[in-house]
């Protein structure tokens, strides 16, 4: 691959801001995993090219910048929704019916897990536990938890999101 | 200072601010303002209560009414009634469940009667973000003396005394842990804090660091120093934002106070504390990966020895704990090691926090002493099962636990019967399943999690992966 024409292809302004986290922490490979972080709050997702260019700054392979990125759940390489869905799939939701609300989700999505709408206003991804177990089962629409939710109630919230548009 | 007349404790954990408890808080400030009660009742946001089945949870001091299931339009009602009038909001206190009758302070709920809280002593007391809340109940204080006495070995003696074991799961002796690591001489040393608490269904960790982070800030203080570290991580998950928050403003404070620093309390100990985040891997838990995982690697175990003692971050002599072992360490100093070890079972000492949760009555934190037997804490804390049906079993001890059915109700809960009944501890989620509950989807349920979250290195985990 060429590393330059992938270089191109990214915004400059994302390109400066990537490089100003990298110095932010030295380019220290030990870094590597706060500099992901950050990276990811301010883009939304980690790219290939993303990844290259921290590589590049890093002084480390890009293979293993790739290797963290897969390792880590929290990280992802595919943009999320407007509006990202995650459902709690800990033993406590699980019990009280957090699979039919996920369900329930990719039926009033149309998305499978892990996948984003293609007008790009929901993402939808499962998550190990909100720590919220006395409002089982959960699911965190953009930020905020909703809990004690029945299958019944997911048209309704995701309508009130598709109406904001 | 001002000279409130009442106080209003409004629960703060993830659970409660979920449940709008920070609109409930705004309101009240609002109302207050309009009544012009400012200046004679104080609003307080604390860790969490526990009985978050109730939540949001709203206490008032000085009488120790406790509202259940607060919403923001019942604020007015709470102040015009409650703090106006006097008279205490019957409809928003907790119903026991046998009698029917309104119980308005918490102690005498069946859901608080048998707990005994250590570790989280201050959760719902105090207000996180104020150090000043945390040193007026001794705070610092355990610290302050550990110093003065200047001796590293006799803090670690007690602590081996006192029988405290690892509350991250696997029960290994807190005090012969330090003395591992002090034994190893080395020009710089690592204290270490996993807060990546990756059980599903286990929450006390994050209630801890949310409700009361000072603590684990002192433990770790007093636990560098001895070992004989200066330097302290706390490894902590990405996915507790409100967490990591109030740990960042509890170490900002504790360093304005010359609390984190240089010269501690006046003497040649420098201790500070940095943070790093996790981003998502159950295996970093596990202290070999999440030492990889602190250095910016994939978080991938490797074998044992050399020890983290001998070799850890960085390479350097290192020593990991749990939030919850390090919220006990202050107290087992201030209280002594005879009063501790008085607490639990032969083998297994002091309380545990567990996070009660699942087809149960009562979802909540809970502190048992060790030894309370599971009919115990799932039909007199817990309240039973929830819409009176029967139980089927009790998950313990995480992923990698086990199931208990109704023989082993009776067994008391310690690291020894619990690994003897064919589950562990583990890091304390106890989940409750009823008859409806299939055990074959549970455990595909926990075999999809194990194979997902597998590091690979073991052959069966990995045929399962790619068979």
């Amino acid at each position: 691959m060429d590393n330059k024409k992938i270089i191109i292809k990214m915004k400059p302004e994302v390109r400066e801001k990537v490089i100003e986290i990298c110095n932010n922490f030295d380019n220290n490979p030990g870094e590597l995993i706060n500099v992901l972080h950050q990276t990811q709050d301010f883009l939304g997702y980690l790219p290939a090219e993303v990844q290259e260019l921290i590589a590049e700054r890093l002084h480390m392979p890009t293979a293993k910048v790739y290797g963290v990125v897969s390792f880590y759940a929290f990280f992802t390489m595919t943009p999320k929704g407007k509006y990202p869905v995650s459902v709690c799939m800990g033993t406590a939701c699980y019990v009280r019916g957090g699979e039919k609300i996920l369900d329930a989700f990719k039926k009033e999505l149309g998305v499978e897990v892990g996948q984003t709408d293609a007008n790009g206003l929901f993402s939808l991804t499962s998550l190990r536990c909100v720590g919220a177990c006395g409002l089982a089962p959960v699911a965190l629409v953009d930020g905020k938890v909703f809990g004690r939710l029945a299958p019944a109630m997911i048209k309704d919230i995701v309508k009130e999101y598709r109406e904001k548009e | 200072m001002a000279n409130y007349k009442y106080h209003i404790l409004l629960c703060g954990g993830t659970g409660c601010t979920a449940s709008e408890s920070p609109k409930i808080k705004e309101n009240f400030i609002q109302l207050l303002a309009e009544k012009n009660l400012t200046d004679d009742v104080q609003v307080v946001t604390t860790g969490c209560f526990g009985f978050c089945e109730k939540g949001p949870i709203v206490k008032i001091l000085p009488d120790n009414t406790f509202y259940t299931q607060v919403k923001p339009e019942d604020c007015r009602e709470i102040i015009d009634e409650h703090i106006i009038k006097g008279r205490k909001v019957q409809r928003l206190l907790y119903e026991n469940p046998e009698d029917n009758k309104h119980i308005s302070d918490s102690k005498h709920m069946g859901f608080y009667k048998k707990q005994m809280r250590i570790a989280l002593r201050n959760c719902g007391f105090i207000d996180p973000e104020n150090i000043d809340e945390y040193i007026a109940r001794d705070g610092y204080k355990a610290l302050a003396s550990v110093l003065e006495q200047n001796d590293p070995k006799a803090t670690i003696d007690l602590i081996k005394k006192s029988g405290l074991r690892g509350r991250g799961g696997a029960g290994f002796p807190t005090g012969l842990k330090w003395e591992l690591c002090a034994k190893n001489a080395a020009d710089q040393k690592y204290i270490i804090c996993n807060a990546d608490e990756g059980d599903p269904g286990a929450f006390m960790d994050r209630s801890i660091l949310e409700g009361d982070p000072h603590s684990i800030i002192e433990a770790m203080a007093i636990g560098g120093f001895c070992i004989g570290a200066t330097i302290g991580l706390v490894y902590i998950r990405a996915e507790y934002p409100l967490a990591i928050h109030r740990l960042q403003i509890a170490i900002n404070q504790a360093r304005e106070y010359g609390l984190l620093g240089k010269n501690i309390f006046g003497t040649d100990f420098d201790f500070d504390i940095i943070l790093r985040y996790g981003a998502g891997a159950f295996v970093c838990g596990e202290e070999t990966a999440l030492i990889h995982s602190m250095e910016g690697l994939r978080g991938e175990p490797t074998f044992k020895p050399p020890f983290p003692a001998v070799e850890g971050y960085l390479k350097k002599p290192s020593n990991v704990n749990n939030v919850e072992t390090y919220a006990n360490i202050p107290v087992i100093i201030n209280k002594g090691w005879e009063w501790f070890s008085s607490i639990g079972t032969e083998k297994s000492k002091g309380t545990k926090v567990f996070a009660l949760a699942g087809q149960i009555n009562n979802v909540g934190l809970i502190e048992v002493p060790m030894g309370i037997t599971l009919r115990e804490v799932i039909y007199e804390i817990g309240g039973g099962i929830k819409g009176g049906k029967k139980f089927k079993a009790v998950q313990t001890g995480g992923p990698s636990g086990g199931c208990l059915t109704e023989k082993f109700l009776d067994t008391p809960i310690d690291y020894d019967n619990l690994v003897a009944a064919g589950s562990m501890m583990g890091s304390g989620g106890m989940i409750v399943m009823d008859e409806t509950s299939c055990m074959v989807s549970v455990a595909k349920f926990y075999l999809d999690f194990t194979v997902e979250e597998s590091c690979g290195k073991c052959r069966q985990q990995a045929s399962v992966r790619n068979p």
